[in-house]
C-alpha cells in the first residue's frame, strides 16, 4: 500500500533541539528511507507556519487569510510518500522518523482506484 | 435425557458450524483485508449450516460443505456487481480464494490468530477490539454482541461496518506480529477477549452472557492452541476457567448473591479448575509472570485456602503486591486491601485504602464502596459503614448484590 506520512512539528520543540544532531538523523534517515526500501520519493520540507497563507471561497466571496489552515500547537511540516505492505510497516517508519520526536506524524492510506492486496501472504 | 442430547447435538454442530466459519472468514479476508466482503460471500453459506447442521448432521468435511454453497452464492454476487467498479476487484479475488479452497479444502490454512491481531490492532478503536473478534472469528450477530456489551444493536452495527472499514483501508495488517512486537499486540488481543469474558460473567443469569462467558473461554482456547508458547495466553485462559469454575456456587438456590468466602465449595466444577491448575503450572514453567498468570495465580490460592483450609492470605498479599507493580490500578489496589484486612486487621486495611478516596474515579465505583463498607463494619465503624454499603447499594446494576447489601445493612443495626 501507499501511504502519505504527514509531519506536524512543535516548531518551537523543533527550534530548541539540537539542530546538528537533528539534521544529522535526518540524513541518516533518509538514506535508510531510499536505500532500505519503501520510501517513494523525497519528501519535501516546509516552510514554517508562519509563512503559510490560506484561502476559501464560497458566497461569492474569497477570503485570504494570513496564517495556516489551523492556529494549533503543532503544524504540517512536510510529508513524505512510502510504499509498504501494510500498516504496520509504515508505523515503522513513522517511529523511525526524527520528526516523530518533535511532533507527530500522521499516516494516511493514499485514495487507490483498487485498494492493493497484500501479495506477500502465500497459500 | 433424549431431549438434553439431541440439545448437546445441536450445540456442538453449532460449534463446528462457527469453527469454520471464522476459518474461512480469516482465510479469505487475509489478503485483501476485506473483512465485509468476506463475511457477505459466506453469510448465506454459514446461515444454511446454523439451521441444518443441528438437525442433519455435521457433514465430513464442514469446510467444503460451506465453501460449496459460498462459491455458488459468490458468482451470482459478482455477476450482479459487475458494474460497480470499487468492490469488484476485492469480490474477485474473494471468488478466487473460494474456488481455490474449494480444490483443496483440507489445505486451507488457519489464519484466525492474525484475524484476531487485525481486530485488536492499536489503529482499532479500543472498544471495538471484542466486538469484531466476537463477529469475524465466532460469527455473532451485532445484535448479540450489541446485548451483551450493552450498546444499540443498530449503534453495534454501524461500529462494526466502520472498523471493518477501517482494517481494509488503512491497510491493517494479517499476521502474527514480529517478535518485538508481539508482547504488546497479544496482550491487545488477550485484553479483547478477556473483555468479552467479563461481559459474560458480570450479567448474572442472562443465558446471553453465559454463551458470551463461553465464547471467550473458546476463543482463549484457540489462542492458547495457536500459540502454545505464550505463557500469558495460557494464565488468561486458565483465570477464565478459575472463575468460570464457581459460576454454580456464587448465587443461592433463591439467587441470593454468594460471597467468596461463603460458597459451598462442592458446587466449584472440579474438571475446570484441574485445567486452570494445569494451565497455570504451564504458564509459570515457561517464562516471567504477567499480569494474567498473577491473577491466575491469585485464584488459585484462593481455592487452595478454601478447598484444603489453607492459609493461603499471605501468598495472596504478596502476590497483588507483585500486580500492583505492575499495573497501578486502584481496582488493583483495592483488591490488594481486602487481602490485607485478612492479615492484619481491618485498620490497616483502610488506612492502605485512604490514597484511594483522592481518586475521582472511585466516586462512582461500586466494589469501592462495598468494600470501604464492609471494612468499616468490620472495625465497628458503624456510622461510616452504614454511609458507604448504602452507596454501594445505589451503585449496584444487580439485583441480587443489592439484596445482600440490603442484609448488610440491616446486620448493623441488629448488631
Amino acid at each position: 500500500m501507499r501511504y502519505m506520512m504527514l509531519i506536524h512539528h512543535d516548531e518551537a520543540a523543533l527550534a530548541n533541539a539540537p539542530q546538528k544532531e537533528l539534521w544529522a538523523d535526518y540524513a541518516a534517515f533518509n538514506e535508510a528511507l531510499a536505500k532500505a526500501g519503501g520510501g517513494m520519493a523525497a519528501g519535501e520540507r516546509l516552510q514554517p507556519a508562519s509563512a503559510a497563507t490560506t484561502v476559501r471561497a464560497g458566497d461569492g466571496r474569497t477570503d485570504v487569510l494570513d496564517g495556516p489552515y489551523a492556529d494549533t500547537k503543532e503544524q504540517l511540516a512536510g510529508y513524505f510518500l512510502i510504499e509498504v505492505d501494510n500498516l504496520d510497516e509504515a508505523i515503522a517508519w513513522a517511529k523511525r522518523c526524527p520528526s516523530s520526536r518533535y511532533g507527530s506524524i500522521e499516516i494516511r492510506p493514499l485514495a487507490e482506484t483498487y485498494p492493493r492486496p497484500d501479495l506477500s501472504l502465500r497459500r | 435425557m433424549v431431549r438434553g442430547e439431541s440439545n448437546e447435538a445441536a450445540r456442538a454442530a453449532e460449534r463446528v458450524a462457527r469453527e469454520s466459519y471464522g476459518r474461512l472468514v480469516a482465510f479469505l479476508a487475509a489478503r485483501t483485508r476485506d473483512v465485509a466482503g468476506a463475511e457477505d460471500a459466506l453469510a448465506e453459506a454459514f446461515a444454511a449450516a446454523l439451521h441444518t447442521w443441528p438437525t442433519e448432521g455435521v457433514p465430513h468435511n464442514p469446510d467444503a460443505w460451506l465453501l460449496t454453497v459460498a462459491r455458488r452464492r459468490q458468482t451470482d454476487a459478482l455477476r450482479r456487481r459487475t458494474t460497480r467498479q470499487a468492490g469488484e476487484e476485492h469480490l474477485k479475488m474473494i471468488a478466487d480464494e473460494i474456488e481455490a479452497a474449494a480444490e483443496a479444502p483440507e489445505d486451507i490454512p488457519d489464519r484466525r490468530l492474525a484475524l484476531m491481531f487485525a481486530c485488536a490492532h492499536p489503529a482499532i478503536e479500543r472498544g471495538m477490539r471484542a466486538p469484531l473478534i466476537l463477529q469475524t472469528i465466532l460469527g455473532l450477530t451485532a445484535i448479540d454482541i450489541a446485548a451483551a456489551f450493552l450498546i444499540p444493536p443498530a449503534t453495534m452495527g454501524q461500529r462494526l461496518v466502520r472498523a471493518k472499514a477501517r482494517i481494509r483501508d488503512a491497510g491493517i495488517p494479517f499476521g502474527i506480529p514480529d517478535k518485538e512486537l508481539l508482547p504488546e499486540r497479544l496482550d491487545a488481543v488477550l485484553e479483547a477477549i478477556y473483555a468479552a469474558y467479563t461481559k459474560g460473567w458480570a450479567e448474572i443469569g442472562d443465558a446471553a452472557s453465559i454463551a458470551l462467558a463461553e465464547e471467550a473461554i473458546w476463543l482463549g482456547r484457540l489462542v492458547v492452541g495457536l500459540l502454545p508458547d505464550e505463557p500469558e495466553a495460557k494464565g488468561m485462559l486458565a483465570l477464565m476457567l478459575y472463575t468460570e469454575a464457581r459460576r454454580a456456587a456464587r448465587r443461592s438456590a433463591d439467587g441470593a448473591y454468594v460471597p467468596l468466602e461463603q460458597q459451598d465449595t462442592s458446587l466449584w466444577d472440579d474438571s475446570q479448575i484441574g485445567l486452570a491448575e494445569a494451565l497455570l503450572k504451564a504458564a509459570n514453567a515457561a517464562g516471567p509472570s504477567g499480569r494474567y498468570q498473577i491473577e491466575a495465580a491469585i485464584q488459585s490460592a484462593h481455592v487452595a485456602r478454601r478447598t484444603l483450609g489453607a492459609n493461603t492470605w499471605p501468598a495472596i498479599l504478596a502476590l497483588y503486591d507483585h500486580l500492583l507493580a505492575l499495573i497501578a490500578s486502584p481496582v488493583v489496589a483495592l483488591n490488594r486491601a481486602m487481602a490485607l484486612a485478612e492479615l492484619e486487621g481491618p485498620d490497616a486495611a483502610l488506612a492502605a485504602l485512604a490514597p484511594l478516596s483522592a481518586d475521582k474515579r472511585m466516586a462512582d465505583y461500586q466494589p469501592y464502596w462495598a468494600a470501604r463498607g464492609h471494612l468499616m463494619a468490620r472495625a465497628g465503624l458503624k456510622g461510616e459503614a452504614h454511609e458507604a454499603l448504602t452507596l454501594a447499594s445505589g451503585l449496584a446494576t444487580d439485583e441480587a448484590v443489592r439484596h445482600y447489601l440490603r442484609g448488610q445493612i440491616a446486620a448493623l443495626a441488629d448488631g
